[in-house]
């Protein structure tokens, strides 16, 4: 049974159908990466099936279950957390509260044992600190030390975008959602993000889907590759049969003049 | 010559310090503080704010470009004085043009308060002629003293600007300090020296009083710095132990103050102490979750009216009598159902329509309270009278001095549940959902019940607030709780400093004690929460008081710095403890 699975998945925006009928699946350990020109509908895909945005018809199904209709929150609790296109972190909060509202979800303290700092309160405290600096700690020293006092805003824009990961990494998904991670970085950020994407799944058993424009990142993660064009797939595969199927090369450069 | 002579900026803000002046004078702010001395005899009030203009102005104007990096920035020189000069004569000019005028034309018919009394004092009672001669001179030479605070040497300038600052502090609350003094016992010695039954400080004693405030300051500079560096570095015994003691001395001081401050300034302070309980519930409900509550003096009422009802024995329709202590339950019962009530209808509203809404929730229980409707339980207009004092066994707390006790005791409570929530998990879903509701949710918060929980909570400490005004007053009118209560509280929460406890402390005693304390000003405190409100939300979004880390914290940010960069530099590959 595939971890996620849509089936004939429809959104349109008014006149536009931003997501036409889509069947998709990703297997358990598998790194899909969704990619397609501008305006295909990768980031429509994601915000559906995170629950933010609700499909018109089709069904979203995690391990088998259907989530349509669920809050992004109860999404969340399936195992499905995400990246941003355009980061989107608690900028005036520290690094480390970052990500322990990333743990929101695994963390169970309510209003009276924080008054009242239980023992339990306590104990779930320092673990779920622990867990958020050990989280950090796969960034290398890059968020870890005096960062974790440091608010979101003052970091460096490839920080954030790491930042951004391990919060997400935080909310211990089964399918981890990256939305263009490697976007605006410089080539050797880009590479060792490349390295890092992989070892999300190689080492901490995330699932990872992944929508990208750089192609290199692409061929070099990809267990499979899916092409989406005007919200439908056109073509899927390994990387290397889908950068030379036509249909691709079409939707990405154009039809060749007709002759 | 060194420094720069900016013209331009003089220009611009010469202008606008002149019309502050014209403002300040065409609203009757000078005629009613033109009595009010501070330093006998020639420095009252009313001069006092008009000098300010141009200092401040001039201050402003002659202010040196932030030192950046890398670009060689000018520093204050000789030519910065021409600048604040230059910015005081115009702002000078301005109001002797303004004072010209107002004696030629008769300008009353707009403007009431430019009487003739109001010209007299603006030209220090010399004529048109040689009055704004005086106010021109008087502003250049006051533009340049501004100006020239950027001359004096860093360690001197806080000391002095403190040290006058001081001066018309001791002035201004004179009647507070002699209590205090008195209150310490050492009223009769001192209290002659300092006031000697003239109407403001004496010669001598605003000497003494500058003297000393410059020196301890002078003294006491780069302490506060150590002392930072060493609370940073100490280790969480120490760190603990430091807290035990700070929470002693805020104790012994809050045991004694009332018996210090005597009964007029308890009372003063207990009706700070109100509106702080109502700024720490609305600090949770705006401050850590976002919600802009305009009407959050509903919780207030329900607060005050459910201690009326279940303690007052004149409570019209059902009285149960039962003690304050007893009643606290089914007071914050109540306060959870209103906040349910308030919260359900506007879950899914953000920003300005919430703020909208909520304002409207806070007219609605004022009126519900006055209806015939429900008078037959709250008495309508006439409210309910005879709420009994609180008291504790065979303690009863009945004098102002009294109250304070119980309300600071509270007081306290509140504090450290505020504190406590802030560092849990609710507290982090709650900072999330004010940052970005949306990825709040993405992240896993339940928007609808933080939300809720937000309202619940800020309601319930309102509604305490409540009950100890109920039984403070000992009896209560739908007209207590009016809009302006609102505004005041969210007023306390944004100046002092938005999710900042301190902030909010400090903004409650200022606020909400200082105008109880000049009389004078009760005219003007709207006008001056008003300017006060744009400046801030101009200047200080942020607030006086932050909250934590960016102020305080920056440095212990720094100190933790560097020790994590000496440990890599020293090879150790153990990942340092973070700062917290």
């Amino acid at each position: 049974m595939a971890l996620l699975e849509t089936r004939k998945l429809t959104k349109a925006f008014g006149g536009l159908t931003a997501i036409d009928g889509l069947d998709f699946h990703v297997d358990e350990g598998e790194i899909v990466s969704l990619i397609g020109p501008n305006g295909a509908g990768k980031t429509t895909f994601f915000n559906i099936v995170t629950g933010m945005i609700k499909p018109d018809a089709g069904e979203i199904l995690v391990e088998g279950h259907d989530i349509v209709g669920l809050r992004p929150n109860q999404v969340l609790e399936r195992g499905v957390a995400r990246t941003f296109q355009n980061v989107r972190l608690f900028p005036n909060m520290t690094v480390l509260e970052n990500v322990l509202v990333g743990q929101h979800t695994r963390t169970r303290s309510g209003t009276v044992s924080a008054i009242l700092r239980t023992p339990r309160f306590r104990r779930e405290e320092e673990q779920a600190r622990e867990r958020a600096k050990e989280t950090l700690a796969f960034f290398g020293s890059r968020l870890v030390g005096y960062r974790f006092g440091q608010e979101a805003h003052v970091l460096s824009y490839a920080n954030r975008r790491r930042l951004e990961i391990a919060r997400a990494m935080a909310a211990e998904p089964q399918l981890l959602l990256l939305d263009e991670p490697t976007a605006g970085m410089n080539p050797s950020e880009t590479q060792e993000l490349t390295e890092l994407v992989v070892k999300l799944r190689d080492e901490r058993g995330f699932t990872i889907c992944l929508i990208e424009h750089d192609m290199r990142v692409v061929g070099r993660v990809s267990d499979r590759v899916v092409v989406l064009d005007y919200g439908t797939k056109i073509a899927e595969g390994t990387y290397r049969e889908v950068a030379t199927d036509e249909r691709v090369i079409e939707a990405y450069l154009g039809t060749k003049a007709a002759s | 010559m060194s420094g720069v002579f900016e013209p331009r900026r003089a220009v611009r803000s010469g202008l606008i310090g002149g019309l502050v002046a014209v403002f300040v004078s065409a609203i009757g702010m000078v005629v009613a503080f033109a009595d009010r001395m501070l330093v006998d005899p020639e420095v009252v009030l009313g001069y006092v704010v008009i000098a300010l203009v141009p200092l401040t102005v001039g201050y402003m104007a002659a202010k040196p470009p932030p030192p950046r990096e890398g670009v060689e920035t000018p520093r204050a020189g000789v030519l910065n004085l021409g600048t604040g000069a230059l910015t005081g004569l115009l702002a000078g000019g301005l109001l002797a043009f303004f004072v010209f005028v107002a004696s030629e034309v008769n300008v009353r018919e707009v403007l009431q308060n430019v009487s003739g009394e109001l010209l007299s004092i603006v030209t220090f009672h010399r004529g048109v002629g040689q009055g704004a001669f005086w106010l021109v001179l008087g502003g250049t030479l006051i533009g340049a003293l501004g100006a020239a605070i950027h001359l004096v040497p860093g360690r001197f300038r806080r000391a002095t600007v403190l040290a006058v600052a001081w001066v018309l502090l001791f002035g201004l609350l004179q009647t507070l300090i002699a209590q205090v003094f008195r209150g310490l016992k050492i009223g009769d010695t001192v209290n002659p020296f300092l006031y000697e039954g003239a109407g403001g400080l004496t010669i001598p004693g605003a000497i003494a009083v500058f003297v000393g405030v410059f020196a301890l300051t002078a003294a006491l500079e780069g302490q506060r710095q150590a002392f930072r560096r060493r609370l940073a570095g100490a280790t969480r015994a120490q760190r603990r132990g430091y807290g035990l003691v700070a929470l002693t001395i805020a104790a012994v001081i809050l045991a004694i103050t009332p018996h210090v401050l005597g009964n007029f300034l308890s009372e003063v302070l207990d009706l700070a102490g109100i509106y702080l309980l109502m700024a720490l519930g609305l600090n949770i409900v705006v401050g850590y979750a976002g919600l802009l509550d305009l009407g959050y003096v509903a919780f207030f009422a329900v607060g005050a009216y459910a201690g009326a009802v279940l303690t007052s024995p004149a409570s019209p329709q059902w009285d149960p009598e039962i003690t304050f202590w007893a009643s606290i339950p089914f007071i914050m019962l109540a306060a959870a159902l209103a906040g349910v009530i308030v919260g359900t209808p506007v879950l899914r509203m953000r920003g300005d329509y919430l703020a909208i809404v909520t304002l409207g929730f806070g007219e609605i229980a004022r009126l519900l309270f006055l209806s015939d409707a429900l008078k037959p339980y709250f008495g309508g207009a006439q409210g309910i009278i005879s709420v009994p004092n609180i008291s504790i066994g065979p303690v009863e707390f009945v004098s102002s001095q009294e109250f304070f006790y119980v309300i600071y005791g509270l007081a306290l409570i509140l504090i450290y549940v505020s504190w406590a929530l802030q560092h849990s998990r609710i507290g982090r879903a709650w900072m999330a959902m004010r940052e970005d509701e949306t990825i709040a949710e993405v992240m896993g918060v339940n928007i609808v019940q933080a939300k809720l929980q937000a309202f619940i909570i800020g309601a319930i400490l309102a509604s305490l607030g409540g009950a100890l005004f109920a039984h403070k007053i000992g009896s209560i009118f739908p007209n207590s709780f009016s809009i302006v209560v609102s505004i005041t509280v969210l007023m306390v929460v944004i100046v002092g400093g938005m999710a900042s406890i301190p902030g909010v402390i400090i903004g409650a005693l200022v606020l909400v004690g200082l105008p109880e304390l000049l009389r004078e000003f009760s005219e003007f405190k709207f006008l001056l929460y008003g300017a006060l409100l744009i400046y801030m939300m101009l200047n200080k979004p942020e607030g006086f008081i932050p909250s934590k880390r960016r102020s305080e914290e920056l440095h212990a940010d720094e100190a933790a710095q560097d020790a994590w960069l000496r440990r890599e530099a020293l090879g150790e590959t153990e990942p340092a403890p973070a700062g917290s």
